[in-house]
């Protein structure tokens, strides 16, 4: 255990808030479907990896990384809206439990389909953006675009979601999916396109992902865990609960990581997660029981 | 305008309307009474798609709405105004607003019939940021007619909309009501309280355990012994 308030400690928690708008976006992405669909994405972190190997074989293809970024987000929005219409759709009036072992099938068919197709060897694009640093701190810039990006795309989809009628739409048949129709909407239509977006933002953190991290087929059991554990922290489909307990959850594993090992650092973020919810079961932010 | 020939329809297990058939003409306000459980609310979804007939014919100025789906409905002119209003609580005034003119004629309009509408009701432009579920319930009601008038309707269905409210309210709720016609909407009302609908309508239908069992001019039922009996505790 080595922790002093020293610059080091500022670097941690500073490192903390930049992990956190990467998180919150991911988490935003199964916050969105739960919210609108009612169906968790237990293989959301699968989409992922997805998205990651997309943008490798374009940008390894020769394809300029930014256009492969792009391909990326399409790619995993257009997987989103499959994954909706073959699986979802067909279970759509059934149990939860039922839903979540569809979607948990799914998870270990896209894992098998990525050993598979692209082996298990660790992959990454070689991309280098440096570092920058002040005060004795030093902070990758991949970490700071990765922060300002995430920003950016989850008031994008605020914009998205507040501003434009397919958004309220959205917004509308998580309160009342039953009266869609006397409003001209079609919800299967509306379901397709959350579907998409959850899957675009899916896509969007692959982006992020693919600069600083390796690519392995097992990827997503790494940080699976802790956007589900985020997700359920802010309360079930509350987009802002969310947005919150991921900087929570960062700061833990940030700070912890610094203090003691990395490894610690999860450990003492579950830790917290598993006291907060005994004290409020519903999450930060939530509202069902 | 609209009009319903040999109407059946059904939950699961049981018919609840039996060989209906009614019309409504352009300009009309025709109530439609009945006990609870009649099949009012039933008839009103089915008209609006919500529940599909098993069978008969229903058309909409001549067009069948049999073939549509139920989100096109509403493109050909009718907009229902639920039972027990379904507004979207947890979202602004403006935006319940907002769904209303969902429909493409609607959204390239929007402006336009948000200003109508708020022209016609301005307590809703006062609450416009207001989440709609918090409104009074007379306030909610406005609401969920401005929504129903965002889609530029021809026809418009109520569904007991004055269910709830305290007296005064629903004197007000009738109000509202008479305003609509004077704008020149068509108006189907489903209604309870028989003795002030009759005062809107021109016209009406008495249901019956999902049969038509009377029907006439507001002043023939009013003096009709099955509304008398059944309805106005005399
Ligand atoms: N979703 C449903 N599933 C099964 N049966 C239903 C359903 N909705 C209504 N019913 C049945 O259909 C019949 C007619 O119901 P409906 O709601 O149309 O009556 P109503 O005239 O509107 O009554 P109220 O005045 O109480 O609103 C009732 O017997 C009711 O129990
Ligand atoms: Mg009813």
């Amino acid at each position: 255990m080595d922790c002093q308030l020293d610059i080091f400690f500022l670097e941690a928690i500073l490192n903390g808030v930049l992990l956190a708008g990467l998180l919150a976006l991911l988490a935003l992405g199964l916050n969105l479907v739960f919210g609108v669909i009612d169906v968790v994405w237990i293989c959301y972190a699968e989409l992922v990896m997805i998205g990651m190997y997309a943008i490798f074989y374009a940008y390894t293809g020769g394809v300029p990384f930014p256009l492969a970024a792009l391909l990326g987000i399409l790619a995993v929005a257009a997987t989103g809206a499959l994954l909706h219409w073959v699986v979802i759709r067909p279970v759509l009036d059934q149990p939860p439990i039922n839903q979540l072992l569809v979607t948990g099938g799914v998870l270990f068919f896209l894992q098998a389909v990525a050993t598979m197709a692209f082996g298990i060897e660790f992959r990454s694009l070689g991309i280098r953006l440096g570092s920058t640093g002040f005060a004795d701190m030093t902070f990758a810039w991949s970490r700071i675009l990765a922060f300002v990006v995430a920003l950016a795309g989850m008031l994008a989809l605020w914009i998205f979601l507040s501003r434009t009628f397919l958004g309220t739409a959205i917004r509308a048949i998580a309160q009342d999916r039953q009266i869609m129709p006397l409003m001209g909407v079609d919800a299967s239509r509306i379901y397709l396109v959350t579907s998409a977006v959850g899957g675009g933002l899916a896509g969007l953190g692959a982006v992020l992902m693919v600069l600083q991290y390796d690519i392995y087929p097992q990827i997503g059991l790494q940080f699976g865990p802790l956007i589900f554990m985020i997700c359920v922290l802010g309360g079930l489909g509350s987009m802002a609960g969310g947005f919150v307990a991921a900087f929570l959850i960062s700061q833990f594993i940030a700070v912890g990581g610094s203090c003691m090992a990395t490894e610690w650092g999860y450990a003492v973020a579950f830790l917290f997660f598993m006291v907060a919810i005994f004290i409020r079961p519903q999450g930060l932010f939530g509202v069902r029981g | 305008m609209l009009e319903l020939s040999g109407i059946s329809a059904g939950y699961a297990g049981a018919q609840t309307l039996f060989d209906l058939s009614m019309r409504v003409e352009a300009g009309e306000a025709v109530a439609v009474i009945g006990a609870n459980g009649a099949g009012k609310t039933t008839l009103l979804r089915v008209i609006s798609g919500m529940l599909p007939a098993r069978s008969g014919s229903m058309t909409m100025d001549g067009v069948s709405l049999r073939d549509s789906p139920p989100h096109r409905i509403v493109e050909t002119g009718i907009a229902h105004v639920p039972e027990s209003r379904r507004l979207f609580p947890r979202l602004s005034v403006e935006s319940n607003l907002k769904m209303g003119a969902f429909i493409p004629a609607a959204r390239a309009r929007f402006r336009e019939r948000l200003d109508y509408v708020y022209g016609l009701f301005p307590r809703l432009k006062e609450r416009r940021s207001q989440l709609a579920g918090t409104m009074s319930g007379g306030e909610q009601q406005m609401c969920a007619i401005g929504r129903a008038l965002m889609s530029g309707p021809k026809l418009v269905l109520l569904d007991e909309p004055s269910m709830g409210l305290a007296p005064v309210v629903v004197q007000q709720v009738f109000d509202l009501v008479r305003r609509i016609r004077q704008e020149g909407y068509t108006v189907l009302i489903v209604e309870q309280n028989v003795r002030q609908v009759l005062k809107v309508a021109d016209r009406g239908y008495l249901i019956e355990v999902g049969r038509i069992r009377a029907g006439g001019t507001a002043a023939e039922l009013l003096a009709s012994d099955a509304v008398r009996d059944a309805y106005m505790g005399i």
